[in-house]
């Protein structure tokens, strides 16, 4: 933003309209001419794909409040007519419900691919944050939305995870009870949490737009994680990343296409498909695949309010980790050690995924235990010690001697695989 | 595009690691309740489809044994004409549901009163109320049949859960369900069995309130075929199937369209960039 503008109006009327609200020059140069380093992989363009996840599962949204009812007695069937009687229910429905595991599958990576390459680290720390803030709305949201069918599954994930602000000392009942609208989770909590997940969408979508704002401050990191320095280390946003961000996007699409019309329901849980029975608690209550690392981590400790307080520790630890990494190298590509216990972290999120789906008994729990010790144990121990005892390899001059360098040696495989 | 180098290498291994550690740990947790066999299915896979004598037969067993019982509130008996059905024509299906008696009302005078069927009524419930089913059951609620088949699922287990995202395999409710029909047996000596409890070797716990749904020639199949407790099983799910997932077979050809689609788009969408990017070194 703070870069020259190069916005010229070609036409009599574009010049008259730019003088008075200059919104094409502001397009043009955000998205046509924004100078983005020429070296990023596919693994950036994971924030394009989320962009359109979050309109997708917005457009579909509005369509199925059209025909959905948010009422204890009627939720449950409004879902099967919409499933049934409404044109097209069945894809918008299953669009929607997939939608949002694809959602947090590429939200992700995303965040990966920014742990992989220190995006986090100066000058973009307030685009870190604004990240987490996302994904934190968006759980919340993802959350509400599960209620909303009325199913089993939804009535007793939203029994459970209410039930965790019971914990609070002193007011923790009557915050509760604040939240459910009554004494359990009833009529009057299914309709605030379909009020609620209508509008944080609209919130999401508004700290999207500063969160791309703040990245088009500081211009994109990249994979050796060098800043630009000249001209010739960027390449204008279009055609060079319209075209790699839609490819890749059709790509995803292609993954996403896969589970709506032939896998739709293995995202979810069957017990949804029962209506909602107070009376009746399902031999295992499990949230969607998405946050269940998380459920881990509250079951490992002892203590309610521990795991609570655990859990809640584990999302804001992310607003910190700016501070926490002490290394000045942003790139794993040369942090040998980093890299190790990045590759130990991702085993261990996805070994933590896995422990929140079975009971916590016996070696489930001692390793869910362990599990979580180790997600804290990477934050704050081995982040601010790497930093300091590790020995970086040389860093590439700029972005564009690593992409020649790249060139050069790929070239000269080549040229040993023809010999 | 993608290239196997060295840390993509690393991946593949720390990969291996996940899938045998969280093998080991997923042997420890194997349950007591018998293994639901996959059973093979016309409407599964990509190609899937149902099969509409099947259906029509299932329809049979269901109006003649289960529906004693059984609601199914969310079928219409239009559906029964609709593509992806059974293939019953409008005609045929006029007649079935003038077959049962619909309570209608109030009318002018405030008063209830009964009619036959119409095709865009609800399938007919046994049942007035679920306090009415529970009472007549022995406080044992027969679930509605509407979607049953995917609200009801087997202990698939790691690698299997995994296995299945890429295999498209969605049958274990139905699997389920054709095992339960043909799960009932003697207990073992050593089982206690509660009063008005059934065995079977499926259900969870092995106690189930309904007794054997089905035996030999419980219904006579208007096509002939030979009505064993495995074809009338096998017939029933798939028609619970259909009643669950009615629009399947529009499903998965879309699917197709939308798959080739998006496969050539990518094709174009790869060559674009691979052109475009052609223009600088990178």
């Amino acid at each position: 933003m703070s870069k020259e503008s190069t916005y010229i109006p070609k036409s009599g009327f574009s010049k008259w309209f730019d003088q008075r609200l200059p919104l094409p020059r502001m397009l043009h140069d955000n998205i046509n001419a924004f100078p983005t380093p020429r070296n990023l992989n596919y693994w950036y363009t994971f924030g394009g794909i989320l962009t359109f996840c979050l309109v997708t599962q917005i457009v579909t949204g509005i369509v199925l409040a059209m025909h959905y009812t948010a009422d204890a007695g009627l939720a449950f069937a409004s879902v099967e007519h919409i499933m049934r009687n409404v044109n097209y229910g069945w894809l918008i429905r299953y669009i929607h419900a997939v939608g949002a595991s694809m959602f947090f599958l590429a939200v992700y990576v995303h965040i990966f691919r920014g742990l992989y390459y220190g995006s986090y680290k100066a000058p973009r720390e307030i685009l870190w944050i604004l990240g987490v803030v996302i994904y934190l709305l968006m759980v919340i949201t993802a959350f509400m939305g599960y209620v909303l069918p009325w199913g089993q599954m939804s009535f007793w994930g939203a029994t459970v995870i209410t039930n965790l602000f019971s914990v609070i000392p002193v007011v923790g009942t009557t915050i509760t009870e604040w939240l459910w609208g009554g004494f359990a989770v009833d009529n009057a909590t299914l309709k605030r949490f379909f009020s609620l997940h209508y509008l944080m969408p609209f919130m999401i979508f508004g700290v999207v737009i500063l969160h791309i704002w703040s990245l088009h401050v500081t211009g994109n990191n990249n994979p050796v994680g060098v800043s630009v320095k000249e001209k010739q280390d960027t390449v204008p946003f279009a055609p060079y990343y319209t075209v790699k961000d839609a490819f890749s996007l059709v790509c995803f699409l292609i993954l996403f296409a896969w589970f709506i019309f032939f896998n739709p329901n293995i995202l979810g849980h069957t017990d949804n498909y029962i209506m909602a029975d107070p009376l009746v608690t399902p031999a295992h209550i499990v949230p969607e695949w998405y946050l269940l690392p998380f459920y881990a981590i509250l079951r490992a400790i002892p203590s309610k309010l521990g795991g609570v307080l655990v859990m809640g520790a584990a999302i804001a630890i992310l607003f910190i980790l700016p501070w926490l990494d002490t290394s000045k190298v942003r790139s794993a590509t040369f942090r040998p050690l980093y890299k190790q216990f990045y590759w130990i972290f991702v085993v261990n999120c996805i070994a933590l995924g896995y422990l929140g789906s079975q009971n916590p008994e016996g070696l489930f729990l001692v390793a869910s235990r362990i599990c979580t010790a180790y997600y804290f144990i990477h934050f704050l121990l081995v982040l601010p010690i790497l930093g300091l005892v590790e020995k970086p390899k040389p860093i590439p001059e700029s972005i564009t001697k690593a992409v020649l360098e790249k060139m050069e040696i790929r070239n000269m495989k080549e040229k040993s695989a023809e010999a | 595009m993608f290239k196997l180098s060295g840390y993509n290498f690393k991946f593949c291994i720390l990969f291996q690691i996940i899938f045998v550690l969280f093998f080991s740990i997923s042997a420890f947790a194997a349950g007591e309740q018998k293994r639901v066999q996959k059973h093979d299915w016309t409407f599964a896979g990509i190609f899937g489809h149902y099969d509409d004598a099947q259906l029509q037969r299932g329809f049979q067993v269901y109006r003649e044994v289960c529906s004693s019982c059984h609601s199914m509130n969310y079928v219409y008996y239009r559906n029964l004409a609709e593509e992806g059905g059974p293939g019953f024509t409008v005609e045929e299906v006029k007649v079935i549901a003038s077959e049962d008696i619909i309570i209608d009302g109030p009318d002018d005078y405030g008063e209830m009163f009964e009619r036959p069927g119409k095709p865009s009524d609800t399938f007919v419930s046994p049942y007035a109320n679920q306090n009415e089913a529970r009472a007549s059951n022995g406080g044992a609620y027969p679930p509605d049949f509407s979607v049953l088949a995917k609200a009801r699922s087997t202990l698939r287990g790691f690698p299997w859960w995994f296995v299945d995202l890429f295999t498209g395999y969605q049958e274990q409710g139905v699997d389920y369900i054709y095992a339960l029909l043909n799960g009932y047996s003697e207990p073992p000596e050593d089982f206690i069995l509660q009063s008005g409890m059934h065995y079977n070797e499926y259900y969870p716990g092995n106690q189930i309130a309904m007794g054997q749904p089905l035996y030999e020639e419980s219904v006579e199949y208007a096509d002939g075929t030979v009505a064993s407790v495995e074809q009338m099983a096998e017939d029933v799910s798939a028609f619970m199937m259909w009643a669950a997932e009615p629009k399947l077979e529009i499903r998965k050809q879309m699917g197709f369209k939308v798959a080739i689609f998006l496969f050539v788009l990518a094709g174009l969408l790869y060559y674009s960039k691979k052109k475009i990017w052609a223009r600088i070194e990178h």
